[in-house]
């Protein structure tokens, strides 16, 4: 355990997800006050740098979801001020914000993950990507999801289940970002497996990982799973750890390790992944490099299933600052 | 580790909340704008999102010359429990209001709340076990939908059009109902420049509306936040004084129960509203307020009525100083409305229809092709409100907005506007881009404006059926996202985020 800090807690933003940030930030000012830090707390916005500047922090704990928190803005910042920050570092983030990237990288280091192309806005502007929609129907087949690139949240992921829903679908999910990913849909158990640096008192700080147990989100039943489920306590049952075969929790805590490794991840990440009904197979979908922290967040669910208590799972993040 | 440091497992936490909980709180949903509603803080977004009046035209000095005047007269009772159904010289106040509105009233008929919306909640609170049936306008107010959601009541929402809600279509809705064994608790209408449609109901529909109401013996919630707030036409009778009427008693209504709020012609800050009920439901609004609040608050109510006995300007001191302000209000309401048209002429004009509302604080606008959900998610530095929030499911009135003029410098309403016709421009761009075809297309349903008399005045999403029937809803989507998806047992559904 790290000697009292004072650590500036990174929250809210301009992001579509400032709620949920400004949750996951209050819980880990809260956890980091009772562990005895010195904590301050940052609503990010313009005076960010001053703020950090007049504190003077020992290290930022990054609660920051969504673009800027996410997409190594914030981390690559706070490089250049030479404050340590929690979790992952800005080329980490990118790969990971980025789904198309992640997922290209994923595709080539063949780790299973749904089929699926990415259209940026220009290329329908300019290269006349209209022309190939049939194309990309046949090879990914109908339902298909269609997600901006980097959004985290739920909002702007859209459904597509014939051709005529698919410009539609395309330009919603383009309001969020400037590229979309047109994705294979994956019918089955929604998993995620949350992944953390070992404790660094060991020899060799950081080179170790470890999956927390495997988290299952169901939907309650007669309730539409929707975006606002995944905040609410009682719209979404968790089951944690995930009642599935031995092996399928092994290699579902196996690929996560593995993404969390390819991608370059640090300190905490949460990887997501479909169970399909049909094959059985485990399909890698994302990694959040930024987990929620709130009461039905996935993280803390996972590491308590693992005997992490939240106060010891943020303590745990904060030491991420020193173990890069 | 010390017991300071002991900490509360996670999962527990969740486990022993969620046994918890009512029942009801699974039909509480936050808004599903709140996300980005929460965006809408930042000062450099101009909100076009609230339902605000705007307070910085009430002098100060006169606020502090009445505070003033409220502490050195009634200290004591301004600081007391007041009696639940309100302070008798603050019913005064409402009497004078009702009848600027041209209805007589009872005062013992009266009850003071908290704001408006304490109504609404009582009315509920008072009338609805779960599975109940209430009948709202479509698109309703979107602050109700939490509160019905609440008191877990089945609402059925009827499509309006220039005139407000069609009294055919709510006969339809009534006889369905009948069949099926149901009747509605009540009627849930905003009969003047409605929120967040900006139509209202014309006065054969009101006629007509008290008449179905008195043959089938339906209550009727008459919400009228905004009745003196009209800026051009002659005042219409509310519901509540046709019903008195009709009931040819001399007396007050059978019927309908009438929200009133200080709200919007003085300050929603005061958090003062009322109703006048039916005496049999005004005493079960009476006990529900029991229970809520015990009574609204006194120091409020005192500054109310020391407001309305302050006489007008020397020019005309006949005229209370409450009128001559709501005479100001609407000058400068009527104003910024027309800033709004002009502005939605210019950025909006060919690629969408909005409603022209004859007073009250909204304009309801209805574009091609657009989810306006996801307009919000491009629209950086503009906020409005998601048509969908003026939806039970949520998914009906994707392509509409509500926008807010009467709170917002003439400046702002401008540079809004642009902000967001210019983003519009460029998702039917797109999409035309997609599909071949130059522009986008309508996506269906009924749409219209209100300088259109042969077409329904308020523009209504894809995905709603001619009678706003659910169960028709999931087939016509022609794009379902992520707002509610169909459970994946029934149908397989999309692989989404659970969770940051």
């Amino acid at each position: 355990m790290s000697a009292a800090k004072r650590v500036a807690v990174l929250k809210g933003g301009g992001s579509l997800e400032r709620t949920v940030s400004l949750r996951s930030g209050g819980r880990a000012q809260q956890a980091l006050a009772r562990l005895g830090h010195e904590v301050v707390a940052i609503d990010v916005g313009p005076e960010l740098v001053a703020q950090l500047h007049e504190c003077g922090p020992d290290a930022a704990f990054v609660a920051l979801h969504g673009s800027d928190g996410e997409d190594g803005t914030v981390q690559g910042l706070l490089e250049a001020i030479g404050v340590p920050y929690t979790g992952s570092g800005p080329a980490a983030c990118m790969r990971c914000t980025d789904k198309a990237l992640a997922k290209y990288l994923m595709r080539e280091a063949g780790i299973p993950t749904p089929d699926f192309t990415a259209i940026k806005e220009t290329a329908i502007k300019e290269l006349g990507v209209a022309a190939a929609l049939g194309d990309i129907e046949r090879a990914l087949g109908f339902p298909l999801v269609v997600k901006p690139a980097s959004q985290g949240s739920a909002l702007g992921i859209k459904f597509a289940r014939a051709s005529e829903e698919l410009p539609g679908a395309i330009v919603g999910a383009l309001s969020y970002d400037r590229k979309v990913v047109l994705e294979r849909y994956v019918k089955g158990r929604d998993l995620a497996v949350s992944v953390i640096d070992a404790p660094a008192d060991g020899d060799a700080p950081g080179a170790a990982q470890f999956a927390l147990p495997v988290v299952e989100a169901i939907p309650r039943e007669e309730e539409f799973y929707n975006y606002e489920s995944r905040y609410e306590i009682g719209m979404t049952t968790f089951v944690c750890p995930a009642e599935l075969a031995p092996e399928t929790t092994a290699r579902a805590q196996e690929l996560a390790v593995q993404v969390y490794r390819l991608l370059g991840c640090h300190g905490v990440a949460r990887v997501d992944l479909m169970l399909e009904d049909e094959s059985d197979e485990l399909w890698v979908l994302e990694t959040n490099v930024v987990p929620g922290l709130t009461e039905t967040s996935l993280l803390p669910l996972a590491a308590d299933a693992a005997g992490i208590g939240f106060e010891d799972l943020v303590e745990r993040i904060l030491d991420s600052a020193w173990t890069r | 580790m010390d017991d300071r440091r002991r900490t509360r497992p996670a999962a527990h936490e969740l486990a022993r909340y969620e046994a918890l909980f009512a029942a009801r709180t699974r039909g509480m949903k936050s808004s599903a704008m709140r996300e980005m509603m929460a965006l809408t803080e930042r000062p450099d977004v101009i909100s076009l999102a609230g339902g605000l009046p705007d307070t910085s035209t009430f002098p100060p000095e006169l606020y502090a010359k009445l505070m003033a005047q409220v502490a050195a007269e009634s200290t004591a009772r301004a600081l007391q429990y007041g009696p639940t159904e309100g302070m008798s010289a603050t019913v005064s106040c409402i009497v004078a209001v009702m009848a600027q509105e041209g209805t007589a009233i009872d005062p013992s008929e009266v009850i003071v709340t908290t704001g408006g919306q304490q109504v609404i909640d009582l009315v509920c609170k008072a009338l609805i076990d779960p599975g109940d049936v209430i009948v709202a306008e479509a698109p309703t107010y979107p602050g109700a939908v939490p509160t019905f959601s609440a008191y877990q009541a089945d609402v059925e929402q009827i499509e309006m059009d220039a005139d407000g809600m069609p009294i055919d279509a709510l006969e339809s809705t009534l006889d369905r109902l009948r069949e099926q064994g149901r009747t509605p608790k009540f009627i849930y209408t905003i009969p003047n420049f409605q929120n967040p449609g900006g139509v209202t109901m014309s006065l054969a529909r009101r006629r007509r509306l008290v008449q179905v109401a008195r043959e089938r013996e339906l209550l009727v919630l008459e919400d009228n936040p905004y009745g003196l707030l009209r800026y051009e036409g002659e005042p219409l009778p509310t519901l509540y004084s046709l019903d008195a009427e009709a009931a040819g008693r001399g007396g007050g209504s059978d019927l309908v129960i009438y929200l009133g709020t200080f709200s919007k012609i003085l300050s929603p800050g005061l958090r003062l509203g009322w109703a006048v009920a039916p005496r049999p439901v005004l005493e079960k609004l009476n006990l529900g307020k029991q229970g809520a609040d015990l009574c609204s608050s006194p120091v409020t109510q005192m500054f109310v009525a020391a407001y309305f006995d302050e006489p007008g300007s020397e020019s005309d001191p006949a005229r209370p100083a409450w009128v001559e302000y709501v005479e100001r209000l609407k000058g400068l309401y009527r104003r910024r409305r027309d800033v709004m048209l002009e502005a939605l002429e210019e950025h909006f004009g060919g690629r969408a229809r909005w409603t022209r509302p004859e007073g009250g604080l909204f304009i309801w606008a209805t574009l091609d092709g657009v989810d306006t959900t996801d307009l919000m998610a491009r629209s950086e530095g503009v906020a409005f409100v998601p048509g969908r929030a003026a939806y039970m499911d949520g998914r009906r009135g994707s392509s509409s907005m509500r926008l807010n003029f009467a709170g917002v410098p003439d400046e702002d309403i401008r540079e809004g506007i642009r902000r967001i016709g210019r983003i519009m421009g460029g998702d039917t761009g797109l999409l035309g881009t997609l599909t071949g075809t130059p522009v986008a297309p309508a996506r269906g349903g009924t749409v219209g404006t209100g300088t259109d008399p042969a077409a329904p005045a308020v523009s209504v999403g894809p995905e709603t059926g001619a009678d706003g029937a659910p169960g028709a809803r999931e087939e016509d989507a022609p794009m379902a996202d992520v707002v509610a998806l169909p459970r994946r047992e029934q149908q397989s559904s999309a692989r989404r985020r659970k969770d940051r």
